[in-house]
């Protein structure tokens, strides 16, 4: 069975055994040691886990794509977004007549705009089994559609990165519109509780850290799965030389699009899990700044190995809460620092610092040759100068 | 090794944030009251709170040299949220959790606080928000420092009906939740007043809008049609400038249409070229131009905390002013800074304020402000020429919305009720149910 | 405004009938102490009337007076109720002159002076009164304006002094004008012959006149009046076609102007430089910076912020190329990363060094109002101006590249750089020329938007994604595909935008750019020969 070929790999016995002890550890430590004891893990240091865990889904997701299929999407926040606001929905309409306004049906932002009845968008989000079937649906069907165009069509590098860009910046300005029935800028927030368990207590925080934890850990296996089977080669394949994969008889589009998609829904999967633990989701997620931002977190940990998206976007986002904290008028300057100095200094990330390779992980071939051989080529991308070799 | 480094490290990260909030205070030997400062010092809206983060500070320093409060010193606790609205949720945790902070000043955009606020009520702390806002809201945790829409958006609107002889209105504003509940409240009030529908126009724009071509060009249009027009602006920070240089340039003075704005103030002008601007109006509960003794103490000071001779006062650094004072005042009168005892301390509490009047925290968790209306100047100050002959009263719920005219908000025992409805005399249910609990 | 009415008409009449104040001098200073005195009260209507009689007093200074008025600049000492004119009323001491003899005073308190206020109402009325002794003056613009200022407020008791100025007046647009003002007035009164000589007129004042006459209780003079609004209307029709492209053509070198910087770096070197944005931004505190060193010369310094803006950002672009671009030479998507976090520590330069607050950058005389076309129609100057800019920069870039000799020697390090190389050409050298010309020709994108937009710490972030799309939409590498797709952009998303409203108007365009790509992969020029294909 091909999902069960990643737990044979060493990388990934690795990857989940860490994972699963940290995930182990932290429970531990938030509940048996008593709140004055030094390794006491506070539950606001448990909630904040928890974000980077779904960031680092996000990451993954990203690199899926980009590690393994050659498309720089700059618009994965989209689907993470769309995750989120799904699952925003579900609790938005768990919160009952408690809002502000005491509507039973009504969010009490549409109560405040006149709107007398639920939009047919918003229907069947109290039940769970449909909101959580739209965390992955939506994200996915703009996926499939987006890249069904977009491949068929041959869109690539440069062009391909902008229009997810594109997708993206769009998708914000539209939920920005109070008629859009999303909330607009205020976005939706107030969560009271999630299947049930109330939001501000102490051990759904641990429980949806956890949670967090197995679906970054079951998305790593998809992903090393899907990597490791033929489709992956293929991808890696279609990364390296679009043209001559074509030409030797492969739908480079089909490969490409089950693997967005595949992409997609993962992302749509961590924003799910990132809205119920930071308690608001707005249109800004939508924004094109933070999908570049998760593109470095990727960078910063090592492009292509999986492993090295989730140590970046980790990695970032904890410097953010330091500094952010630390030295709230300069961090600007250390996080901008640090983004330039690991490109210029580490091509390969963290994950390349770390001299590892795993087989099958590294660039192999041409393309790493052509890195250290022919510095001064001044083409596009990966995939185009793929088209080259083949036309050459 | 990769194997140890995720385990490794995330151990290490809950020791070092633990070691953040729990080392530095511990050698004191009497604790400082801690203040938390959360205004956005980086992105987009770091051009409008930064000078917040600068006032509060101003304020402690002062508030140190004269002795502290309750014999102890203060100590500000700032963090940046850098205009990111989850992470605005996580620093307040951040602030309330790790740093233990007894009060927090912060916020400025109403999403920034929707996304606060829960966190807030959950931990149970005290924010004081300085900026005029949309109302429809009260917690028990949040003092309103800012104006309600029935504290400026009226008076304005009054004063343009009564004393310019305003006929026909544009309504435009950014579309977020401020201007489209401001907007919303004055659609209704001038239709009371017998303003026909075909003589309110309603425009929204997006955030950081900077081609105003079209839309001044119809503003011009709708106020050729011989009525009196003015533009009732709830355009946010930013799209103001290219919004007031298009005005300027289409040739509309302000003799011929009025802009009146909610949200410019003196320190958005200070990167205009107000000469083309003259006459324009802006309706606040301060101007840097008060003449009071206070007012001009109050610049000296500003002008020496940030050492430059041009730099302005504005409304919410105001606001903060008497949110940071009825804070102290009431921490005198409870004698501790527990939360609870503050929150019961405060209401009463009345503080002078710039304009020389006196501000009183209400039982809405509203402060009662004068209404102010200005004309631009050319030095990018605002000339007074009207305000209310007294003290206005914050109110939460608005009385020209649906739904909201029946809520009333006291937070005074036994009522302790954010949104009560007096028609059927109960609490919303959510908090009936909170204090059930 | 009402309570303005009474004092005005009299002060129009006495200041048309011959100009009787200012013929009697009696400059005495108590009098004019007694003069000012009479406006220091709290009251608008008192004011008015103290207006009124500084001008009926025939005192020489009144016209100083009023002029001060109007700025503001006239205040009066609290304690010793002494009045002064303010020079400079920015910071807390201002200099100042004494009021009645206007000599030197020294400095005063902010703390210590009281302004004599005015409000709008006053303001447009005594601006109009002041428009009327413009009708004598010796410049025809200022008399044709002074005459535009009186359409719509003329009343009966000026209709028989203006026909006299009618008969004595030389110039043709004057008296049309004047006779327009007098024809408003009779329409006022009822005359239905007055629509006549309305008919045809595209002045907003006349369409205010005829839309109230529509209202009229004689059914005659209101359908009259309707049938001339129904003509206008119909020729504003066309007007506001050409606004729409003017508007959209405005949009569009705005749109070129950030992108076309970008076009060189991003399409030419393959560099995807997400600071471009901020290298705008450093054009545009160029310019303020110019203006803090010039103060008072807007123009001027507007003028040497050009070379200077470009050297700023050019010198900013050759320390991006050098510091952190060549390490990354074919790696272009790796650029994409470096320089956002350029872009960070730029931002975050500005506000720390400059300020977190947005700067002025004031607009110079020839910049401000706008060009008139027709009494409909109007262009704004700066838009104008930007236009004009635009297309300057779009052509001097042209010749760059085709005529000279980095631009050969840039197409062909581009074209095949290796060949080049072996040619003889220092690609190094190229690279870092090129990487400065798109620098600098951002930095002339932000002098130019420093006269449209905020001069702030985000001014590069709003450009930087709509840089990109122009780019890719106009097809990479193509300077030509820049300039339509940013102008073609611009056009339609200001046709779409009364219609649909701001937002809409730009999801509309993004989404029609992602459509467009699927049928174009390449953009609208795509670049042709093997030179495309990487």
């Amino acid at each position: 069975m091909w999902l069960s070929r990643p737990f044979r790999e060493r990388s990934t016995q690795l990857f989940l055994g860490v994972l699963l002890a940290a995930l182990a550890a932290v429970t531990f430590l938030n509940l048996a040691l008593p709140a004055d004891n030094p390794f006491h893990v506070s539950t606001y240091t448990v909630t904040l886990l928890g974000k980077y865990l779904s960031y680092a889904l996000l990451a993954v997701a990203v690199d899926l794509v980009w590690g393994y299929l050659g498309i720089l999407s700059l618009g994965h926040g989209a689907f993470f977004a769309l995750g989120g606001y799904a699952m925003g929905m579900y609790l938005m309409r768990q919160i009952g007549d408690r809002g502000t306004y005491g509507d039973p049906v009504l969010p009490d932002f549409m109560v405040f705009l006149d709107w007398d009845s639920l939009p047919w968008y918003w229907l069947g989000f109290d039940m769970p089994w449909f909101a959580f079937l739209m965390v992955i649906l939506a994200p996915g069907l703009l996926a499939l559609v987006f890249g069904f165009l977009a491949f068929r069509s041959r869109v690539t590098g440069v062009y391909l990165s902008i229009i997810t860009q594109a997708m993206t910046f769009a998708l914000m300005l539209a939920f920005f519109r109070n008629e859009m029935g999303f909330g607009g800028n205020n976005g939706l927030t107030d969560f009271r509780e999630l299947l049930s368990f109330d939001l501000r207590s102490d051990a759904t925080r641990l429980g949806l850290f956890i949670a967090t934890g197995i679906a970054l850990a079951l998305g790593y296996v998809i992903c090393r799965a899907i990597v490791a089977s033929k489709l992956g080669r293929v991808s890696v394949a279609t990364r390296d030389a679009e043209a001559r994969t074509r030409f030797l008889g492969y739908r480079v589009e089909r490969f490409q699009l089950f693997v967005f998609v595949v992409s997609a829904m993962l992302a749509g999967v961590a924003g799910a899990l990132y809205v119920p633990q930071v308690g608001i989701i707005n249109p800004s997620e939508f924004s094109p700044i933070f999908s570049i931002e998760v593109v470095l977190w990727v960078a910063l940990g090592g492009r292509g190995t999986l492993y090295g998206a989730v140590i970046g976007a980790i990695l970032v986002n904890y410097a953010k809460t330091v500094f952010t904290g630390v030295m709230p008028d300069a961090w600007l300057f250390a996080l901008g620092g640090l983004f330039v100095l690991v490109t210029v200094f580490l091509p390969k990330g963290i994950a390349g610092l770390l001299g590892y390779r795993f087989r099958g992980h590294r660039f192999k071939g041409r393309h790493s040759k052509r890195r250290s051989s022919a510095p001064d080529t001044s083409t596009s991308d990966t995939s185009t100068s793929g088209t080259r070799e083949a036309t050459a | 090794m990769i194997p140890t480094l995720p385990a490794h490290s995330s151990r290490w990260l809950a020791a070092s944030l633990l070691s953040l909030g729990v080392a530095a205070p511990a050698l004191a030997q009497e604790d400082p009251i801690k203040v938390g400062i959360l205004h956005s010092l980086s992105g987009t809206m770091a051009i409008s709170e930064s000078t917040l983060k600068d006032t509060v500070e101003m304020l402690i320093e002062k508030q140190n040299e004269e002795g502290g409060l309750l014999g102890r010193q203060l100590e500000a606790v700032v963090v940046d949220p850098a205009s990111d609205w989850p992470l605005f949720a996580e620093k307040a945790r951040e602030l309330l959790a790790q740093e233990e902070v007894d009060v927090i000043f912060g916020n400025w955009t109403s999403v920034s606080r929707k996304s606060v606020l829960p966190v807030v009520e959950e931990l149970n702390g005290l924010l004081f928000y300085p900026v005029q806002y949309e109302g429809e809201e009260s917690s028990e945790n949040v003092f309103y420092t800012g104006a309600a829409p029935n504290q400026q958006a009226i008076p304005a609107v009054n004063y343009l009906m009564n004393n310019v002889g305003v006929e026909r209105w544009v309504l435009a504003g950014t579309d977020y939740v401020y201007p489209r509940t401001t907007n919303k409240i004055l659609e209704a009030y001038l239709k009371s007043h017998g303003v026909a529908d075909e003589d309110i126009m309603v425009n929204y724009t997006p955030f950081g809008h900077s081609d105003w071509q079209n839309i001044v060009s119809e503003i011009s249009q709708f106020g050729s049609q011989g009525k009196k027009t003015a533009v009732v602006s709830t355009i946010n920070g930013d799209a103001n400038v290219p919004f007031y240089r298009e005005l300027g340039n289409q040739g509309i003075n302000a003799a011929d249409i009025p802009v009146v704005a909610f949200s410019v103030g003196e320190q958005e002008l200070s990167g205009i070229d107000t000469a083309p601007l003259v006459g324009h109006l802006a309706a606040w509960n301060y101007f840097m131009s008060v003449d009071t003794d206070a007012n001009y103490d109050f610049i000296d000071a500003w002008i020496e905390h940030t050492g430059d001779e041009m730099s302005v006062t504005n409304d919410p650094m105001e606001a903060h002013y008497i949110g940071f004072n009825m804070w102290a005042e009431a921490v005198r009168k409870a004698g501790t800074t527990e939360v609870d005892a503050v929150k019961d301390a405060i209401i009463g509490v009345s503080v002078p304020n710039l304009s020389g009047g006196y501000a009183a925290m209400m039982p809405n968790h509203h402060i009662t402000k004068p209404v102010l209306i200005g004309e631009i100047q050319d030095n990018g100050q605002f000339s007074i020429v009207w305000e209310t002959p007294s003290t206005v009263a914050g109110d939460a719920w608005s009385d020209y919305l649906e739904g909201s005219r029946d809520l009333i908000s006291d937070w005074r025992k036994p009522m302790e009720c954010g949104n009560y409805n007096v028609v059927e005399g109960s609490c919303g249910s959510g908090q009936a149910e909170a204090a059930a609990e | 405004m009402r309570m303005i009415r009474c004092f005005v008409p009299g002060l129009l009449l006495c200041l048309l009938i011959g100009l009787v104040p200012f013929a009697q001098a009696q400059n005495d200073d108590a009098a004019g102490q007694a003069l000012l005195e009479a406006l220091a009260v709290s009251s608008y209507e008192a004011k008015g009337e103290a207006i009124e009689s500084i001008i009926t007093s025939g005192d020489e200074r009144s016209r100083r007076w009023l002029d001060e008025l109007l700025d503001g600049k006239l205040q009066r000492h609290k304690d010793t109720g002494r009045f002064v004119i303010v020079l400079e009323n920015r910071g807390r001491n201002w200099p100042v002159i004494d009021a009645l003899s206007f000599e030197e005073a020294g400095e005063m308190s902010r703390r210590d002076l009281d302004r004599i206020g005015i409000n709008n109402a006053l303001r447009g009325q005594l601006q109009s009164a002041l428009a009327v002794l413009d009708l004598y003056t010796d410049d025809v613009d200022d008399r044709r304006d002074a005459a535009r200022e009186l359409l719509g407020s003329v009343d009966a008791a000026m209709v028989e002094p203006l026909r006299e100025l009618i008969g004595s007046e030389d110039d043709a647009e004057v008296r049309r004008l004047l006779e327009q003002g007098l024809a408003i007035h009779r329409l006022n009164e009822g005359d239905i012959e007055a629509i006549a000589e309305l008919e045809g007129s595209l002045n907003s004042r006349v369409r205010a006149a005829l839309n109230s006459a529509t209202q009229s209780d004689d059914p005659l003079v209101a359908d009259a009046a309707s049938a001339a609004l129904l003509d206008i209307e119909q020729k504003l029709r066309i007007n506001s076609g050409l606004e729409t492209l003017y508007f959209g053509l405005s949009l569009g070198s705005v749109l070129v102007l950030a992108a076309i910087g970008l076009a060189i770096t991003f399409g030419v070197m393959g560099v995807i430089n997400m600071a471009h944005g901020e290298l705008i931004m450093l054009g545009a505190y160029t310019t303020w910076g110019m203006q803090q060193l010039l103060p008072g010369q807007p123009g001027l310094s507007l003028v040497l912020a050009i070379p200077a803006g470009f050297a700023v950002a050019a010198l900013a672009g050759i320390a991006i190329e050098r510091g952190v671009i060549q390490f990354l030479k074919g790696r272009p998507l790796e650029t994409l990363l470096a320089t956002f976090g350029v872009s960070l520590i730029l931002q975050q330069l500005v506000r720390t060094v400059i300020s977190p607050l947005n700067r002025t950058v004031v607009s110079p005389e020839w910049m401000s109002g706008s060009l008139m076309i027709n009494e409909g129609l109007s262009l704004t100057l700066n838009r104008l101006f930007v236009l004009g800019f635009a297309l300057v920069v779009f052509a001097c870039l042209m010749l760059v590249m085709r005529r000279t000799r980095l631009g050969l020697e840039v197409r062909a390090v581009t074209q095949n750089r290796a060949m080049a190389r072996a040619m003889g050409i220092r690609a190094t050298r190229v690279d870092i020329m090129t990487f400065a010309l798109g620098s600098g020709v951002a930095g002339l994108a932000g002098v130019a938007l420093s006269q449209l937009t905020n001069v702030g710490p985000n001014l590069g972030q709003n450009y930087i994604i709509d840089s990109f799309m122009v780019v890719v939409f106009g097809g990479v590498g193509n300077l030509w595909g820049t300039l339509v797709a940013g102008l073609s952009l611009g056009v339609i998303n200001q046709v779409l935008e009364p219609w649909v409203g701001a937002v809409l108007a730009k999801i509309v365009v993004l989404v029609f750019i992602i459509l467009f790509i699927q049928k174009r992969p390449r953009g609208l020029f795509p670049q042709k020969g093997r030179a495309a294909e990487g």
